[in-house]
């Protein structure tokens, strides 16, 4: 059996008449980057919440490092970084304060584990003084994560980190989120930006409490199972609405500067342009393409939708 | 121990970071003691009256003439009989008459009490009080200053006698009634103010997944705000003692005690709402609504408790503040020690570990 | 889309105490167009949204949207433009048709119009049975979609949509853009802003705002093409890194 760091089984949680985990089971290994992907109320936050023990689980069980989210919820605590949805930073403290703060009650100081915070207080550094209200979002969000890493958990729980953050400050995120991993520390993150599975070792997609796949990315691209193509016309518009009537097409979404069509057989190319020459679209651009995660997304949620 | 101080020493700079809760905590206290005692309590001046002296001897010639110079009354007629009384003050801006019993002096001189009448138009029930007070006063002061120069002390007992609100026995006092109100506001609506704000801006989740214990979240929260309800305590009864001339004729320590005593229990009351409340409105609508109105109105704070409807007179036996109004106004007025306020005393208190219990079970240690 | 210019933006300086949240910005928005509005949390987008829907006055700098001044018009701006933020702005506890009511009734809509429309825009969405129904209990893509109906529901010539699709799944975020087509081929300017590079890609249009200046504004094409990038993800990141 490999050493995992969390280990979920058959976890169901609802709220009311709401599914918001529906029998997820997964295991992510340690100090890996584990990508949630899905969007808002797909119950990812619910998940977090009970592996950070601050919810209860209806019925199944989960353990990180060892312990049991439930049972063991004390040490959980001590061993989980946990950075909420929002950034549940002190905005009328300072940077310096908030961070003294979340260390002194998880009983460290910043200078003991000022190296592994280094890499990204420096950054926020020279406005240590101001108060965390009037940072940046991208600097909200650095500040946010030293205070999560300042007791250097074993297991950093990121809900949608980069959520609402420029695409800038996203990167760089990512960037130190990467370093992270090389200190041994396991990474579990959810976000609603499909373009950020990729940096992921694995991801889970979730969709309305339900997990469609775990895969690494690249599988998961592997998996997509018709033949897909991106199309450009001047006018995308009518391009779109177009391909949504060609009955090959099993799906037609906008990507970018294009479209991309999955189609039902493989011999489509030469269908696709006939049927739009038929419909008075003339040379279009038109080339197959690699799925990447959003493709891969929709079409499970199209497997999945009611 | 560090964890915990590191706590309480971030909520002291919330308090003092944040300009609005500040003026709550300093500037409202202020203001509410000087309004009610400038504002709400009548001023007396010019006071209309009217006198049936029935003796009339130099003693109660006297009396007559040292009330009026006074400068509070005026007399507006003299009585020659007690038929018309009601009539007067129904048909006149009589506020107050004065009937001095008949043989004054001479029940004086053979060392026996003479008695005095203050009749008062208690329909204005707070004016009322104040008049007969003053009045009161001015006797006291010249029965004072007689006896310095007799041998025999005077003995002169002035009956007090509300017509139109005969039931009227609650003494007047904004200070004991604007203390409770004051502490409670700071106390309660604060605390849950300031539990409900982490709650609603996340930051209580990373409490929640810290090693901190509930008991250490809860006590760190609330010791600036014991600290600082404190200091406001203090403040009200200077500016009642200094400014308003209120006195503190009992134990001052028994009185900080007491006061002690109930800012924790508002305090508790406050960690009651914010178990409740997940938003810092909802926090301060139900401060207001549970806590302040019931304060004001069901106190006897202003509206003397005698004077409601049953239900109310027994719904206001579950008001903390009722209790603490009596203790302060038996140690600041009467004077009186321990012993007589042992009993409210004991009242708060348990009230203080019914909210504690409450509190602590419904503390969550998880969300939901 | 046409040549005609709805917002004219000249020199708008927007400071707050000593710091400059807009540096002397110079655009216009064509009638009918998808503008979008990019840049950084903080580089001052926001502030100038605010400006243009007459709801704070700038420093300095001549700014008509909808042909009416922002210092002396502001009632006749709200009155022609139509707003949706990234929080949602229905109301959870109403329904949809009393949201609908209630938000037309704002802009004096007569009670017979409201009905017609509200009966067009049912049978677009295919949305019938939702009429009846809380906002409160709709799923997050529904109420997004929702908000920005009733944000033209006064066909108004502007609309402003402030990161109208943070966090809603990839499929309704492309169904919101083809509303936002739908309602621009209508004839309704859109005015956007969106962390979501690709959505760039689908504006006519695009300014990137860095530190409080704008830096780039072209279509997408004419950006990559002078930036060398494949997409705008790297037009956006090879300009804000710059800063």
């Amino acid at each position: 059996m490999p050493d995992f760091s969390i280990d979920i089984q058959n976890l169901s949680k609802t709220f009311g008449p709401v599914k918001a985990l529906d029998d997820v089971s997964f295991q992510v290994e340690k100090s890996e980057i584990f990508g949630l992907i899905g969007p808002d109320g797909s119950g990812k936050t619910s998940l977090f919440r009970i592996l950070t023990s601050l919810l209860l689980p209806d019925s199944g069980m989960a353990t990180m490092e060892g312990y049991d989210v439930v049972k063991s919820y004390k040490i959980i605590r001590q061993i989980t970084g946990y950075m909420p949805g929002r950034f549940s930073l002190y905005y009328d403290l300072t940077v310096e304060e908030n961070l003294a703060f979340f260390a002194t009650i998880f009983g460290t100081t910043i200078k003991e584990n000022y190296d592994l915070i280094k890499d990204i207080y420096i950054q926020i550094e020279p406005f240590k003084n101001r108060r965390a209200g009037n940072l940046s979002g991208g600097m909200k969000q650095k500040l946010a994560l030293s205070c999560a890493l300042i007791h250097k958990p074993k297991v950093l729980v990121l809900d949608e980190p980069t959520t609402g953050v420029d695409a800038v400050s996203r990167k760089e995120f990512w960037e130190m989120l990467k370093k992270l991993k090389q200190q041994d520390i396991t990474i579990i993150v959810s976000t609603p930006y499909m373009d950020e599975a990729s940096l992921c070792d694995h991801v889970a997609l979730i969709q309305k409490g339900k997990i469609l796949s775990i895969e690494t990315p690249a599988n998961i691209r592997n998996a997509f199972s018709h033949p897909l193509y991106k199309i450009a016309y001047p006018d995308m518009y009518r391009l779109l609405t177009t391909l949504r009537t060609f009955s090959e097409a099993v799906s037609a979404h906008r990507f970018g500067d294009s479209i991309h069509v999955a189609l039902k057989t493989r011999t489509g190319e030469k269908e696709v342009r006939s049927f739009l020459e038929e419909q008075g679209l003339k040379d279009v651009a038109l080339e197959p393409v690699r799925p990447n995660i959003e493709d891969c997304f929709m079409d499970l949620m199209n497997d999945t939708h009611d | 121990m560090k964890k915990f101080l590191g706590f309480v020493k971030k909520e002291f700079y919330h308090i003092f970071r944040d300009p609005r809760t500040l003026l709550v905590l300093f500037g409202i206290p202020i203001a509410q003691v000087l309004i009610f005692g400038y504002v709400v309590t009548t001023e007396i001046k010019n006071i209309r009256i009217a006198i049936l002296d029935q003796s009339k001897d130099d003693v109660t010639r006297e009396i007559t003439q040292k009330i009026i110079s006074s400068g509070y009354f005026e007399l507006q007629q003299n009585l020659e009989s007690s038929e018309y009384f009601e009539d007067i003050f129904k048909t006149g801006d009589v506020k107050e008459i004065i009937v001095f019993e008949p043989d004054f002096a001479k029940k004086l001189g053979k060392n026996e009490t003479a008695k005095m009448q203050l009749i008062a138009d208690a329909s204005d029930a707070n004016t009322a009080n104040l008049i007969v007070n003053y009045t009161s006063a001015i006797i006291g002061d010249y029965v004072q200053k007689e006896n310095k120069l007799l041998n025999i002390p005077m003995q002169i007992k002035p009956v007090v006698r509300m017509v139109f609100n005969e039931k009227l026995k609650s003494v007047y006092m904004f200070v004991p009634g604007t203390m409770a109100l004051i502490l409670m506001l700071v106390s309660a609506m604060m605390t849950s103010i300031s539990i409900a704000r982490e709650k609603e801006m996340g930051t209580m989740e990373i409490l929640l997944v810290s090693p901190l214990k509930p008991a250490q979240i809860i006590i760190g929260k609330v010791i600036p705000y014991v600290s600082l309800a404190f200091i406001n305590a203090i403040t009200i009864i200077a500016l009642g003692y200094f400014v308003f001339g209120m006195p503190i004729n009992g134990s001052l320590t028994l009185l900080m005690a007491e006061s002690l005593l109930f800012i924790c229990l508002a305090l508790s009351l406050g960690i009651l709402i914010s178990t409740i409340a997940n938003t810092q409105q909802m926090a301060m609508f139900i401060s207001l609504f549970a806590l302040m109105l019931p304060t004001i109105l069901l106190s006897g704070f202003i509206f003397p408790i005698e004077n409601m409807p049953v239900i109310l007179q027994g719904i206001s036996y579950l008001m903390p503040p009722k209790y603490f109004i009596i203790i302060i106004k038996n140690i600041m007025l009467k004077g009186t020690g321990f012993i007589f306020v042992w009993k409210e005393t004991l009242i708060l208190m348990a009230m203080m570990m019914v909210f504690i219990g409450l509190s602590v079970k419904n503390f969550k240690i998880r969300l939901q | 889309m046409t040549d005609k210019p709805i917002i004219k933006v000249v020199n708008l300086v927007k400071k707050f105490g000593n710091f400059v949240a807009n540096d002397h910005l110079n655009f216009n928005v064509y009638e009918g167009e998808i503008f979008g509005f990019l840049g950084a949390n903080g580089a001052g987008k926001t502030t100038a949204i605010r400006i243009l829907c007459g709801l704070s006055h700038p420093t300095s700098g001549e700014l008509e949207v909808a042909g009416f001044d922002v210092y002396k018009q502001s009632e006749q701006i709200k009155k022609n433009i139509g707003y949706m933020s990234q929080k949602f702005s229905l109301y959870e506890n109403l329904t949809l048709r009393e949201n609908i009511r209630f938000y037309a009734g704002i802009y004096g809509l007569s009670k017979k119009e409201i009905n017609i429309r509200m009966d067009n825009l049912l049978e677009n969405l295919h949305i019938g049975h939702l009429r009846d129904q809380l906002i409160g209990s709709l799923p997050l893509g529904w109420k997004q979609k929702l908000a920005f109906s009733v944000a033209i529901f006064h066909q108004p010539k502007i609309v402003f949509l402030d990161e109208p699709t943070g966090g809603v799944d990839p499929i309704t975020r492309r169904q919101f853009w083809d509303m936002i087509y739908q309602a621009a081929k209508d004839g309704i300017t859109i005015f956007v802003t969106t962390h979501y590079m690709d959505e760039a890609e689908y504006c006519d249009r695009v300014s990137i705002m860095v530190d409080g200046r704008i830096e780039a504004l072209d279509s997408p094409a004419g950006l990559k093409q002078h930036y060398h990038a494949e997409n705008m993800d790297e037009v956006f990141l090879k300009l804000a890194r710059a800063s």
